[in-house]
């Protein structure tokens, strides 16, 4: 009588407590990474710097304007048309001296793409979303380019099919078996070979 | 054969929950470490843009958030005009300086070269504001920005 065994915890709302906690995540969960185009903003410098010459057939300017339209090279284009156009000019390689360039080594483009400069001017009424396009198109003509050298390249270093995107992303991956430091040395010298250029110009 | 027939006139039996708890603490479970808890709540519309060139961010405590866009249904009275917001609430363009450097307080200080700047601006705003914003992270020295963008064809940010 006097030892009575304790009785049993009764378990039937264990579900609705976890599924009150489970409602609760579900609600506060983002579950996208953040993703969206990096880019490297100038350093402010006050010394006096000495003008740089750069040739006007090195420069390949992009306008977009108050009404989003678009005027390469005093020309207008159409957002689809500006990729094929910049990878025209990136890959001239009029001076000769690019030996990877497929391009028409046409005198009035580009030297090198070491030399080519994108230069991106937009008004203040430019919308955000046509000023992304435009970066993103442009970014995506150099990534045009580098794939390519990657996969000239790659077979050579024992990268096979593997374009620049998915080289960074072997990289960048804890995963992946294989020569690191190999792919670092073949990413930076696509990197060297096509380098990003693209400078934006600062109204006043 | 008295025996079968007994047994054909019992009722459906209860489907057994003794496992209910186990499932749903199973998703529980993933749900908690799948989570990142929304650090702001919006006060703007922050439809952002597409692009198909985008990179992922890593490491997302070095990441600070700049929001820009048209004050949403609910904070009417601020105007149409696209606005920026840090933290919760709306801000001006001089308030960024303050709210990088508070951001670089928390860091440790061997961080701070790699705190990045995401730039979740929606579709509709202009580049005006976007510019002075950009502005803003050159006097204060965080140059690393990246626009935030989902991926998508660009052909979906056409004006509507």
């Amino acid at each position: 009588m006097a030892k009575r065994s304790a009785p049993e915890v009764n378990a039937g709302s264990m579900a609705d407590i976890a599924f009150l906690l489970l409602i609760f995540f579900l609600v506060t969960t983002t579950m996208e990474k953040d993703s969206g185009i990096s880019r490297k903003l100038p350093p402010i410098d006050d010394t006096e710097q000495e003008d740089v010459v750069i040739k006007q057939k090195n420069i390949f300017t992009v306008l977009i304007n108050n009404k989003d339209q678009l005027l390469v090279e005093d020309e207008l284009m159409t957002l689809r048309d500006l990729r094929a156009a910049a990878v025209v000019f990136l890959d001239n390689g009029g001076d000769g001296s690019c030996n990877y360039c497929k391009g028409t080594k046409d005198q009035r483009s580009s030297d090198n793409p070491d030399k080519a400069i994108i230069s991106l001017k937009n008004a203040r009424e430019t919308s955000y979303a046509q000023y992304i396009s435009v970066q993103n198109e442009l970014v995506g003509a150099y990534n045009v380019l580098r794939n390519r050298r990657a996969l000239e390249l790659g077979p050579q270093r024992g990268f096979r099919d593997m374009n620049f995107i998915e080289m960074q992303n072997h990289y960048k991956d804890v995963k992946w078996s294989g020569d690191k430091e190999k792919l670092a040395e073949v990413i930076e010298q696509i990197k060297v070979e096509y380098p990003q250029k693209l400078s934006e110009v600062q109204e006043q | 054969m008295a025996k079968f027939a007994k047994k054909k006139g019992g009722e459906l039996p209860a489907v057994n929950t003794a496992s209910l708890p186990d499932i749903v603490f199973m998703l529980l479970f993933f749900f908690m470490v799948a989570t990142v808890m929304r650090e702001n709540t919006l006060k703007i519309e922050n439809n952002l843009p597409s692009a198909d060139q985008i990179e992922k961010l890593e490491k997302k405590d070095l990441v600070m958030y700049i929001y820009a866009g048209k004050p949403s249904a609910n904070y009417k009275q601020m105007g149409t005009e696209a606005r920026i917001q840090l933290n919760d609430n709306f801000a001006e363009v001089n308030e960024i300086a303050a709210f990088i450097n508070a951001e670089r307080a928390t860091k440790r200080e061997e961080l701070v070269p790699f705190l990045t700047t995401s730039l979740k601006v929606d579709k509709n705003a202009n580049m005006g504001l976007v510019g002075d914003i950009k502005q803003e992270l050159r006097k204060v020295n965080a140059l690393k920005i990246n626009y935030a963008a989902i991926q998508g064809d660009v052909s979906k940010n056409k004006k509507n």
